[in-house]
């Protein structure tokens, strides 16, 4: 499902095998495993997620739901503390995409601070309005909350547009393209040791970041710090 | 006032005569009617809105309200639901913004999912820092929605800018510019016929698109769903 390697202080989530990377219980499960075992490591001073493969994520397990609404109602709530533990991870995030990211997939690829990518293929697709669906309302936070440039979100979610890596960079889904694939992984992992380098503390990384997205945190669940608590973080720092 | 055509599946709204189309109650509540029988029609699946003349629209009637007791706070509060009817609007819509848009005539026209505009000739112009009045709050909502550049919005709200159809392309105001009023209103319908080739249930797009502008929606009063009313629209359509 997935591994989590190190090198050095930069952590390495893979998405393995050549399959769609889907989200079922269980790869939701090996995620939050990797991730909780990421957070805990007290020398680690960033992540990077990959994938094996022509798939980022393409979205929900279908095949383990089939046709029940039950199951796919399970699977969008379980999803759910995966975006609220990238959007608390104590250290930078950079999603290394070498392949299409869909529907609950652009969830997981956008829930980084850092989004890289192959330029020469893959895309970023929602395809709920295509499929019929309405979006889960997380869903719809986390897109808001990322896509501020004009008619991204528009495109994205109203027009169930396929954006390459090309277009998504200047429309602000992403943050660096890469002509070639293999260029993808080294230079995040680049980019997450420069962003180690500056040594910042985990938990104000962390507090920053979830600052910089009330209304994501609150519709993940995440207890949202009073006004009172963050000041006292920032009194007790000085 | 205004006349409702149909094309196909896409439904034409004109603006009609060579005045200015400034919005007073009987221009409004002539296009709130044309707007319900759009929203009825089941097998319509696209809007376009255009204008004869020089003018989109240039505004609200303010000769109407100085010769009211009521006045200007009377259109101000007539005009909320028509934006509102748009922004529910169970279909895509295209704005072809023919001539010149200003203060609320602008309003309608950003109200659209898609602003296509003749670069030739008419501006974009909120007047309203000119003539000495504040915004309305939902105006200042659908600008925040809409106009997410801070720059632009600046440019827009505190400088009173006039902005052509180009200049409003650069700056993400408006898709696509043409280069005269038939070739917009051509455009325009030719992009309401991909939009309604998709097939999208129409219910499914105006949820999503009410849930990517959640505050312009509660500033236009449309009733909020709550997020176990959307979760239960998500699973009802499994």
């Amino acid at each position: 499902m997935c591994t989590l390697e190190r090198r050095g202080r930069v952590l390495i989530l893979t998405l393995t095998g050549s399959g769609e990377h889907r989200l079922g219980p269980d790869m939701i499960s090996s995620l939050r495993s990797a991730l909780a075992t990421a957070r805990s490591d007290p020398t680690a001073g960033a992540l990077v997620v990959t994938n094996e493969g022509r798939f980022f994520c393409n979205g929900f397990d279908l095949a383990w739901t089939g046709k029940s609404k039950a199951k796919l109602m399970t699977l969008v709530s379980l999803a759910k503390p995966v975006i609220a533990d990238l959007v608390s991870l104590p250290m930078p995030t950079i999603a290394a995409v070498t392949g299409h990211v869909a529907a609950a997939g652009v969830m997981l690829a956008l829930a980084h601070d850092y989004v890289y990518m192959r330029g020469d293929r893959g895309v970023f697709y929602c395809s709920e309005l295509d499929v019929g669906l309405p979006f889960p309302p997380y869903f719809m936070v986390l897109m808001r909350s990322k896509l501020t440039k004009p008619g991204t979100l528009r495109d994205l979610a109203l027009g169930a547009k396929k954006i390459n890596a090309i277009e998504g960079k200047e429309r602000g889904l992403v943050d660096k393209v890469f002509e070639s694939a293999s260029d993808v992984l080294p230079e995040a992992v680049k980019m997450a040791e420069q962003l180690t380098a500056r040594n910042w503390n985990g938990g104000v990384y962390a507090s920053i970041r979830m600052s910089m997205y009330p209304d994501l945190c609150r519709s993940v669940g995440l207890p949202q710090e009073s006004d009172e608590e963050v000041e006292k973080h920032f009194v007790s720092r000085l | 006032m205004c006349t409702l055509e149909k094309r196909g599946r896409v439904l034409i709204l004109t603006l009609t005569g060579s005045g200015e189309h400034r919005l007073g109650p009987d221009l409004i509540s002539s296009l709130r009617s044309a707007l319900a029988t759009a929203r009825s029609d089941p097998s319509a699946a696209a809007l376009v809105t255009a204008g004869e003349g020089r003018f989109f629209s240039n505004g609200l009637d303010l000769a109407w309200a100085k010769n009211s007791s009521e006045g200007l706070s009377t259109l101000v509060r007539l005009v909320k639901p028509l934006i509102a009817d748009l922004i529910s609007l169970p279909m895509p819509t295209v704005a072809a913004v023919t001539g010149h848009a200003a203060a609320a005539g602008m309003m309608i026209a950003v109200a659209h999912d898609y602003v296509y505009m003749r670069g030739d000739r008419g501006v974009l112009y909120m007047s309203e820092l000119d003539i000495g009045l504040p915004f309305p709050d939902y105006f200042m909502d659908l600008m925040q929605a809409k106009i997410t550049d801070p720059r632009t919005l600046r440019d827009v709200t505190l400088r009173a800018k006039k902005i052509t159809g180009t200049e409003a392309k650069e700056r993400g105001i408006v898709d696509k510019v043409c280069q005269s009023a038939s070739e917009v209103v051509a455009e325009a319908v030719k992009m309401a016929e991909e939009l309604a080739g998709r097939n999208w249930d129409k219910g499914v797009y105006a949820s999503i698109r009410m849930s990517v502008y959640p505050k312009l929606c509660k500033s236009l009063e449309i009733p909020e769903e709550s997020d176990e009313a959307v979760t239960k629209h998500f699973a009802s359509r499994l």
